[in-house]
């Protein structure tokens, strides 16, 4: 009886989890898969009062904005987690850190776009793709850093003591068993650091600003998904109303793509029975 | 081929803890030696100072003498030199989760930096002939993770890991207390064809292991090492009542 009632409770709860997703997706099929068409990927907007056109340039300037913070947020944000769980620990630096790590991840995101630009776009007088990769990136550190230190801090001790046991330099035991072990739980944190900075328009509005052409140039404004998605939403006119569903659902389409992709290709080399 | 290790004046502490007082002993090559106590009279921490394990705690720490043939490893070696001619198998069976059996054995060598298939390939068929368990696992060397095995397997995969890196000293810490009893059986076979070329030291809190397995043993006691002879001795005819008090179960 109290079984069945937690059981029933479990899947009660897990329903309401997953219920605004189902909507949330439902709805955006709904209202943007008619706009959807093969313009929509290959062409850029076309000029107001004209109809047609699509969002091209934003889907290329995503990547690239995504690309840069990638590069600088997951190298940064991992040798930071691997650094306060492995080699900093109990250090006051190490404390520093993680005490920094937390407020960064709280930091609204319109305040890291007003950050960058002062930082970049203020002294380089120009907004550009660069500054928006930027923002982006530091966006994800402070996630991808606490994650990575979660999960190595959850490997077992017995082996790291076996690594060493073997005559295995400590950083080689920490590089090669400690993080290789702990790299599922650390490209889980990534995954979510890269889908939660893919949807940020905030920053952008700063930096990267948005573009109505082609570009894919570091040092000019460039376009991207969600700049485009508030741009459409917020103009008067139905037909750009519905370019801009269609745009939400090709970036949550994108999103769980790439994470199904990343996802896909680092299970590839996981053995039977690995845990 | 196996060198004897000579311990003199050995203390070793965690913080303020006085694990072990004073042990001097001398543990011949190509030999099994037994280490018995109750739990917490130091024997653990002993193995662990012969291969500069114990100081991989930050409030450990130790003094006195080990020499290894004629290496002293608290002043002629760096501690990772002295680890690869010191293997370890621990308590539980601990192997690399993520890595292939293969990976699993060489790994000694591959993270040291070796790198030359062909031998590697010898090597990790030979140490996993050694440690019995080849015919087990021959076909899935690559295919599957050294997690993937049964607990005797693993304890077996850790000991083929040991011997891939050619130590001269293997410790064994209490390594069949996990185990069930026919693999428990297996991995005493090991020891008995094992210390012909390796010097052996098993831990034990199982007595008649120990004098299955051992030519000599040792009796610790509240970090001290009680008495230490030849293994039939100690258990039929010790000279120490302590050491007669815990063989005939009447403590520990």
């Amino acid at each position: 009886m109290t079984d069945g009632l937690a059981t029933g409770l479990a899947v009660l709860s897990t329903l309401l989890v997953v219920a605004p997703l189902v909507a949330i997706f439902v709805y955006l099929i709904y209202k943007g898969a008619s706009s959807l068409s093969l313009n929509f990927f290959s062409q850029i907007p076309k000029p107001e009062g004209e109809a047609g056109g699509g969002m091209a340039n934003a889907i290329l300037g995503s990547a690239v904005l995504l690309g840069l913070a990638s590069s600088i947020g997951v190298p940064i944000g991992i040798a930071g987690g691997i650094f306060l769980a492995e080699f900093g620990r109990g250090t006051r630096l190490a404390n520093a850190i993680r005490f920094t790590a937390d407020v960064l991840n709280g930091v609204p995101s319109i305040v890291m776009g007003i950050a960058v630009y002062s930082l970049i776009v203020y002294q380089q007088k120009h907004f550009s793709a660069f500054s928006g990769g930027v923002a982006l990136g530091i966006m994800m550190i402070p996630t991808v850093t606490r994650t990575t230190e979660e999960m190595l801090l959850m490997v077992p001790h017995a082996v790291r003591e076996a690594a060493l046991a073997l005559g295995v330099p400590n950083w080689r035991s920490v590089l090669s068993i400690t993080v290789k072990t702990a790299s599922p739980g650390i490209i889980t944190g990534c995954m979510l650091a890269f889908a939660r900075v893919a949807g940020e328009t905030a920053p952008l509005i700063f930096t990267a600003l948005g573009n109505s052409n082609w570009s894919a140039n570091l040092n000019e404004p460039i376009a991207a998904l969600p700049l485009q998605i508030y741009t459409y939403a917020i103009s008067p006119y139905d037909d750009l109303h519905r370019l801009a569903w269609a745009g939400a659902l090709v970036l949550i389409v994108l999103i769980v793509t790439a994470v199904s992709l990343v996802r896909f290709v680092t299970s590839r080399g996981v053995l039977k029975g690995a845990s | 081929m196996g060198v004897g290790i000579e311990v003199v004046n050995l203390n070793a502490w965690y913080a303020a803890n006085h694990t072990l007082q004073d042990i001097n002993l001398n543990i011949p090559a190509n030999h099994a030696t037994a280490l018995i106590g109750p739990s917490g009279c130091g024997k653990s921490t002993f193995v662990r100072c012969i291969n500069r394990m114990h100081e991989t705690n930050p409030i450990a720490r130790v003094t006195g003498t080990v020499r290894i043939g004629d290496l002293d490893i608290y002043k002629d070696a760096k501690p990772v030199e002295i680890r690869r001619r010191v293997g370890m198998v621990f308590q539980r069976p601990n192997p690399f989760p993520t890595l292939s059996i293969y990976d699993n054995v060489a790994a000694g060598l591959k993270l040291n930096g070796y790198r030359n298939h062909r031998v590697l390939d010898e090597i990790v068929e030979r140490s996993l002939k050694n440690s019995a368990l080849w015919e087990e696992v021959k076909d899935d060397l690559k295919k599957k993770s050294g997690a993937s095995l049964s607990g005797g397997q693993q304890q077996r995969l850790c000991i083929a890991r040991a011997l891939a890196v050619d130590p001269e000293v293997l410790l064994m810490d209490e390594p069949a207390s996990a185990l069930d009893p026919v693999s428990t059986s297996k991995i005493e076979d090991l020891i008995f064809e094992l210390k012909s070329q390796y010097t052996i030291v098993i831990v034990t809190h199982n007595m008649q292991q120990a004098a299955r397995v051992a030519e000599n043993t040792g009796f610790f006691l509240n970090g001290r090492m009680v008495e230490f002879d030849a293994t039939h001795k100690i258990f039929t005819n010790p000279s120490d009542k302590r050491t007669e008090d815990y063989i005939t179960g009447r403590f520990g």
